[in-house]
């Protein structure tokens, strides 16, 4: 039969390619959201200006990508892992498990959080403060610990507009979140004093009463964002009372829908993220498998490329799409010239 | 049961009292629920003709743009003592210059060009360059390390302008839009109006937004959906080769030489279930059995046609086996009459009556694999991937691509506004590979197809 036949050959052309396509020829990269414009910015350049292929870049978050990463070593893993935020001790323990030893930090850059609301709202100046007293679970009212009371932004701050409050923070999976609670909300909880009436009713325990001055409000005048910007920004354009929680690229290349808020009195720019005047904002990074250096190519100089002076420098395309680009970018290539392992080891 | 009519046939009703053509209260209030009930018919339907028109018209609004694009004329001068400082054409020298080393060049084409157009403005050359995409660098460096004999000559160029200016001239950036822009300045867009009127800048129909590569977030306008056009094909491809064969000889089994107990039973149930599992369901088993345990490559075609093979066997089976079952019987019992085996019978009767009604439901099957996302979401589908077109079969299946929804997915996601009207672009596209593949399924049965 014809279609025996026609079966037989297409599975033996599948099998055959399957084997000779075993060796890896472009560099694979997964991780944050936030870095991935940038990564994809230089992955392009890269393409165009080596003889290496453009490598792939995907994204699903900080930890889903450092979690691919540390799965072992080998052509199936992943080379390079975007972070918006450091990798944790667990993580570096997981990847030393499963073979992981030697791993590259890269910094790249640094990158601002930014509040943001509809372009024809209220303006707003917000404090960690306000956003602490809008957003947090339980807040402490005349000496007692109650459920957040607040509904409008005036009962927050009387310099506020009576809007009610709706705020859109990025979900946990998201290593934005994470910069928003310490920088933002923890920063309120202690600045107004209620940390310690939660740690005295928490019995001294500063871990907990962390954890409870984070804990988001979930009576709907707090929404979690799992997925990206685009999608709090779509909920803005809906909800036009809403105020969202934004990277600073993303606000940027949107400027003609969205209105930046100021945070304790700093608007936020590049110019003011890398001086360090504006408070919310988080390092960049990149880790590179060292064992995989060699084998992979173009690996190395993909590393190099991403730091090099003409792409992560201040007049770099990095810096014009949003990155603050980091003043000590001379250390990081450094590191990468000399792939120094983190740990200082090697 | 049967002889009830004739006894109550014998009771005569009630007489009629009246004009038969006058109706009673009775027949009235009949006729006038079957009027609503028409009327609610007729209403569904609208409401459904409306969806389409309302979604139909918003693609089509939205998404035509992309087909269009924005491109500036200008006349680069390839100085030589910037491409190929030692001057011997080695193009291994040549090559060392990085798509950096060609601004200079591009800043003085523009301005070049507005001093020819005589435009006074205090524009910087940097920023004038800035109207032009970031991609113009990488066509310049390409053309020159193909044409190296062309360095020290002008050459006359279309590049792309920056998706701004493209927005601008589609009317999707205004100048008071751009008030809090970085990205573009009302001098900027002054000299855009200058050059729309001296000619040089205008929109055409942009071939690459079907052909090209997937671009970076900076580079909207250069960004096309060919490569993962090119990754569903061999999606497509794996899908075809393996769901069809096996789906077909599957359902001839169960349907023709199968006993009829309970093991058979539950396997036609678990294949009726199978056809209603959320396909999200068929990614991570793709994930875990395909990546995890068999270390296929991540992002490759071949993965996602496996994933989406799984998807569409339940699809092919159940229409293989209505196909099959509408053939009747007295064609199975003539082939067996005059001494065919079973398998003859089959090969040579049944299976070419049931064809069109398979080539249906396969057709419609891959459609539907074919606008699928969630399981490619998960085997590292979505992403900047789509940027390296592949040469061979072999790296076709293997390196790593995208899909089509899965980079409509992608774009739609991306910061810049620009990126949106591709992914209503790409919608189109999508809409008329699975339109064309759907009418190639209509026509094969309405040719083909018996009716017995």
């Amino acid at each position: 039969m014809s279609l025996t036949k026609l079966t037989t050959s297409a599975l033996a052309i599948a099998a055959l390619s399957a084997t000779t396509a075993a060796a890896r020829d472009q560099v694979q990269v997964a991780g944050s959201s936030t870095v991935l414009p940038y990564a994809s910015i230089v992955a392009e350049a890269f393409g165009e200006n080596f003889d290496f292929p453009t490598p792939v870049v995907e994204s699903g978050g900080s930890s889903a990508g450092l979690k691919r990463f540390c799965e072992g070593v080998g052509e199936n893993t992943i080379d390079v892992a975007n972070a918006s935020r450091k990798i944790k001790d667990s993580e570096v323990a997981v990847c030393a498990e499963n073979g992981v030893t030697d791993i590259i930090e890269v910094r790249i850059g640094y990158d601002g959080i930014v509040f943001a609301s509809d372009i024809n709202g209220n303006t707003f100046e917000f404090t960690p403060v306000d956003w602490y007293r809008a957003v947090s679970d339980k807040v402490v009212v005349d000496g007692a610990l109650v459920d957040n009371p607040y509904t409008t932004w005036d009962q927050v701050n009387p310099a506020f507009p009576a809007q009610p409050i709706q705020a859109y923070v990025p979900g946990t999976k998201h290593g934005t979140r994470e910069v928003f609670e310490d920088k933002v909300i923890l920063a309120g909880c202690e600045e107004t004093g209620d940390f310690e009436v939660i740690k005295a009713a928490m019995g001294d325990d500063k871990k907990a009463a962390e954890k409870a001055c984070i804990a988001l409000r979930t009576d709907g005048k707090s929404v979690d964002i799992d997925g990206d910007y685009t999608e709090t920004l779509a909920r803005i354009d809906s909800n036009k009372d809403g105020i969202g929680v934004f990277g600073l690229a993303f606000y940027e290349n949107n400027t003609d829908k969205l209105q930046v808020a100021t945070m304790s009195g700093i608007v936020p720019s590049t110019e003011s993220i890398a001086t360090g005047e504006y408070p919310v904002s988080r390092p960049l990074y990149f880790y590179v498998k060292k064992a995989h250096i060699g084998v992979i190519p173009g690996l190395k100089e993909y590393a190099e490329f991403f730091v090099a002076d003409e792409i992560a420098g201040p007049d770099g395309p990095l810096a014009e799409y949003g990155l603050v680009s980091d003043p000590e970018l001379a250390d990081t290539q450094g590191v990468v010239a000399d792939e120094a392992v983190l740990g200082g080891g090697s | 049961m049967t002889d009830m009519p004739i006894e109550n046939a014998g009771a005569a009703p009630a007489p009629r009292k009246g004009s038969l053509l006058e109706q009673d209260a009775r027949t009235r209030k009949r006729n006038r629920a079957e009027a609503r009930f028409k009327a609610y018919g007729i209403l569904a339907i609208a409401m459904g003709l409306l969806m389409l028109v309302i979604l139909l018209t918003t693609i089509v609004g939205r998404g035509t743009g992309a087909f269009q694009q924005t491109f500036l004329t200008v006349e680069v001068e390839l100085l030589e003592e910037k491409l190929d400082k030692k001057g011997n054409r080695d193009l291994a020298d040549i090559k060392k210059v990085s798509t950096f080393g060609y601004a200079p060049l591009m800043r003085a084409a523009l301005e070049a060009k507005v001093a020819e157009i005589g435009f006074e403005t205090d524009l910087k050359s940097k920023e004038m360059a800035a109207l032009l995409s970031k991609s113009a660098a990488a066509d310049l460096r390409n053309f020159v390390l193909e044409n190296p004999d062309m360095i020290g000559e002008t050459v006359e160029f279309k590049f792309l302008a920056q998706s701004r200016v493209d927005g601008y001239l589609k009317e999707r950036v205004t100048r008071a839009s751009i008030a809090n822009d970085k990205n573009i300045s009302a001098a900027q867009l002054d000299l855009v109006d200058a050059l729309v009127a001296e000619g040089s800048l205008q929109k055409q129909f942009n071939l690459a937004f079907i052909t090209g590569a997937d671009a970076s977030d900076q580079r909207p306008e250069a960004a096309g959906m060919g490569v993962s056009m090119i990754g569903s094909l061999f999606m497509m491809l794996v899908v075809l080769v393996l769901a069809l064969p096996i789906g077909v000889a599957a359902s001839i089994y169960l349907e023709e030489f199968a006993p009829k107990n309970w093991i058979t039973d539950i396997i036609e149930v678990n294949i009726a279930n199978l056809a209603a599992v959320p396909s999200i369901v068929f990614g991570i088993l793709g994930l875990a059995v395909f990546i995890n345990y068999m270390h296929l490559p991540n992002s490759a075609p071949l993965v996602g046609g496996l994933v989406l093979t799984l998807m569409t066997l339940p699809t092919i089976i159940i229409s293989t086996r209505a196909s099959l079952k509408a053939v009747p019987p007295s064609i199975r019992d003539a082939a067996l009459g005059v001494g065919a085996s079973k398998m003859q019978s089959v090969f040579h009767h049944v299976l070419p009556l049931a064809a069109p009604g398979i080539l249906t439901g396969t057709i419609i099957g891959l459609a539907q694999a074919l606008g699928e996302t969630a399981p490619l979401l998960l085997i590292g589908m979505v992403g900047f991937i789509a940027s390296n077109a592949p040469e061979t079969i072999g790296e076709g299946l293997m390196s790593p691509n995208s899909a089509m929804p899965a980079q409509i997915y992608e774009w739609a996601k991306r910061a810049d506004p620009a990126f949106y009207e591709r992914a209503w672009g790409g919608i189109i596209i999508l809409l008329v590979f699975l339109i064309t593949m759907n009418a190639i399924a209509v026509m094969l049965r309405r040719r083909f197809e018996r009716r017995w």
